[in-house]
């Protein structure tokens, strides 16, 4: 009888190990066919940002951009710094571009505060770590984020060369002053970021901080498109990206 | 063969107790950590990765090392180590649970862990850690079973499992590199974006693995009547020696490309652990004391007096043990993070909660060491009684 328990159990294990690698195996073999692609012939948006940090300078307490942000997306806000949540914010010039020598640049450009978030980077390696493709690229290079999905490993913050991820170390809820109830807030435990507001592109409108900017700081466009102004700014301008070396290949551009 | 584990003496009933105790203790931060978020540790931001997933590096290092028994037998007929395979793989049973329970723990949401298996992602190197981790898992309770249930019966083990113990060989390996990987491929932490990471974790896991085994061979001399016989402690002893004796030169080597090439953003995290990098030296007594055992160790295990003597020996794979675990469970972590990659240099202390899931876990491991090592001297007929 003993046999028979012994048997019945390890067939009971065998059963459910095959039973969770099937569920694998077959999406792992679907993945690449299952997703309809859009055809190569439709012309490709590229969404890109370009940061002015002169313009930016002339009014240095302003925060209407990351206020707008964090209202827009019920970011928390968490006074312990380590467990801050920040999907667009200020930093130190020579923290946001360390690669960048310059120590003989006049003290006052380099100690100001310059804009900081996610670089939706091209070749985002945040994207290549994730587990579970909570975070992806869309084809028009947003760097999105299914806060469903997320099992909050923080292998992507981990990944991330610019600090942009932020992990809720907590509820998020009691923390934010007042709710959007157009946007999902997020629950404790999971990673986020900047998304570039895909929801407000996909209704055609620009992102909010570009929007409540009143120096016109942050333009936002399509690389894809000569005519926009993005190109048009980089056509004339020298521009700056946050440690380009890495070939992350940042989609935010700081014109010098 | 379970029920094996439920007769005992008042000795090892008082160790299961103690155990339950600490891993009681473990479970109930863990709730509280389940119900809070893991605020309630010591990472933040800048430190994403502290306690918990470094003694999941080290311990993947444990269980890889059972292939330093399980390959003399089986690859080169070395008849020595017959009676320590079964121990290897116990080790290693033990020790992939315990890798599997820090992995659980650190996730923000414990309950959707699956979602791993549901979206399988190749280009993630986690998605290939699960795989490694849990095939090595599944091999070795085949292996040990089957060979133990053969042993008991007293037949000879079925032919088909000699093909999966060595297919368990460069399993063992696998699990390492892919953890190695994990870390080695990111652009964005440079202390662990070095080529030489992976044969680094081999060799100290093939000096901590069976510096843990010596120990407890040692241990199981006193309180079972199970008894390894000197010369293959002595063998084992061998292979600490050479792995320890390659870890230190791999570690030297790290150094040396860091601090002649004089990069900053390579030598700042070495820096951190040996001085101190912006008035933080959290980690600096633990480095230097790693440095000190590890010395320590290679003086007691190259001198052939102090290595054929059991006592110095036994302080010699303390020493090992200790100095590789400071070494990977807690400075290869956390210097990843510090500073960040835009310099910001973030105090980690691990919390009370922390250090109490961390001990818990533990306990888990021992326990089922325990349980599986009691199984398996009862076969044999060698508990004390």
């Amino acid at each position: 009888m003993g046999q028979d328990r012994r048997g019945f159990l390890k067939l009971a294990g065998l059963a459910a190990v095959c039973a969770t690698a099937r569920e694998s195996l077959t999406r792992l073999a679907g993945a690449a066919g299952t997703e309809p692609r859009p055809s190569a012939k439709a012309p490709k948006v590229r969404w890109a940002m370009v940061v002015d940090p002169r313009r930016c300078l002339e009014q240095q307490n302003c925060t209407a951009c990351i206020d707008a942000c964090d209202h827009a997306h019920n970011v928390p806000a968490f006074t312990n710094p380590r467990h801050e949540v920040k999907w667009i914010w200020k930093t130190r010039f020579d923290e946001a571009f360390p690669d960048q020598d310059s120590r003989y640049i006049d003290p006052a450009l380099t100690s100001e505060a310059v804009l900081a978030l996610c670089n939706h980077c091209d070749n985002p390696p945040c994207v290549r770590v994730c587990p579970t493709q909570a975070t992806w690229k869309r084809d028009d290079g947003i760097v999105a984020m299914d806060w469903h999905r997320c099992i909050g490993c923080r292998y992507c913050m981990a990944a991330c060369p610019y600090g942009s991820r932020s992990f809720n170390w907590e509820d998020p809820r009691p923390h934010i002053a007042h709710e959007n109830p157009d946007f999902p807030t997020r629950t404790k435990g999971v990673v986020e970021k900047c998304t570039f507001c895909d929801e407000r592109i996909d209704r055609g409108e620009l992102p909010a901080c570009v929007v409540a900017c009143k120096e016109k700081a942050l333009v936002f466009g399509d690389l894809n498109d000569p005519d926009s102004e993005v190109r048009r700014l980089l056509r004339t301008r020298f521009a700056l990206r946050r440690r380009a070396g890495l070939g992350t290949q940042p989609e935010v551009f700081y014109l010098v | 063969m379970l029920e094996k584990a439920l007769v005992g003496g008042r000795g090892y009933w008082r160790w299961i107790l103690a155990l339950g105790v600490v891993i009681a203790l473990g479970l109930v931060s863990y709730l509280r950590q389940f119900a809070f978020g893991l605020g309630i540790t010591g990472l933040s931001r800048d430190v994403t990765w502290g306690l918990y997933i470094a003694q999941f590096t080290f311990l993947v290092g444990v269980a890889a090392s059972a292939v330093m028994v399980v390959l003399p037998y089986y690859l080169h007929n070395f008849k020595m180590f017959g009676k320590l395979t079964i121990l290897g793989e116990f080790l290693a049973i033990s020790a992939v649970t315990m890798c599997m329970l820090f992995i659980f723990v650190d996730m923000g949401q414990p309950t959707r862990v699956l979602n791993v298996m549901l979206y399988p992602t190749p280009h993630s190197l986690m998605f290939w850690d699960m795989v490694s981790l849990s095939g090595y898992l599944v091999l070795n309770v085949v292996i040990s079973h089957v060979t133990l249930a053969a042993e008991r019966n007293s037949v000879p083990p079925p032919r088909w499992i000699k093909p999966v113990i060595i297919l368990s060989i460069p399993w063992a390996v696998s699990i390492h590199t892919v953890t190695a990987f994990l870390y080695s491929g990111l652009a964005a932490r440079p202390f662990w974006m070095t080529a030489i990471l992976a044969p680094r974790f081999l060799a100290s896991a093939f000096s901590a693995g069976p510096a843990l085994l010596i120990l407890f061979c040692l241990v199981l001399r006193r309180v079972t009547r199970f008894d390894a016989g000197r010369e293959p402690i002595q063998r084992l002893a061998i292979i600490v020696t050479y792995a320890m004796l390659i870890n230190v030169f791999f570690v030297l080597m790290e150094l040396f490309t860091a601090l002649y090439s004089n990069i900053p953003e390579d030598v700042e995290h070495f820096t951190f652990l040996f001085v101190g990098l912006e008035g933080n030296t959290t980690l600096v007594p633990w480095m230097w004391a790693s440095a000190v055992l590890s010395v320590v160790a290679l003086v007691l295990l190259v001198n052939p007096r102090t290595r054929h003597d059991e006592r110095t020996l036994a302080a010699a794979c303390v020493a090992v043990f200790l100095g590789l675990w400071i070494e990977k469970g807690l400075g290869l972590i956390i210097a990843g993070f510090e500073p960040s990659p835009l310099g910001a240099v973030t105090a980690y202390t691990p919390t009370v909660p922390e250090i109490s899931i961390t001990l818990g876990i533990y306990a888990f491991g021992l326990l089922l060491i325990t349980l599986l090592y009691k199984i398996a001297l009862s076969v044999r007929g060698e508990t004390a009684a």
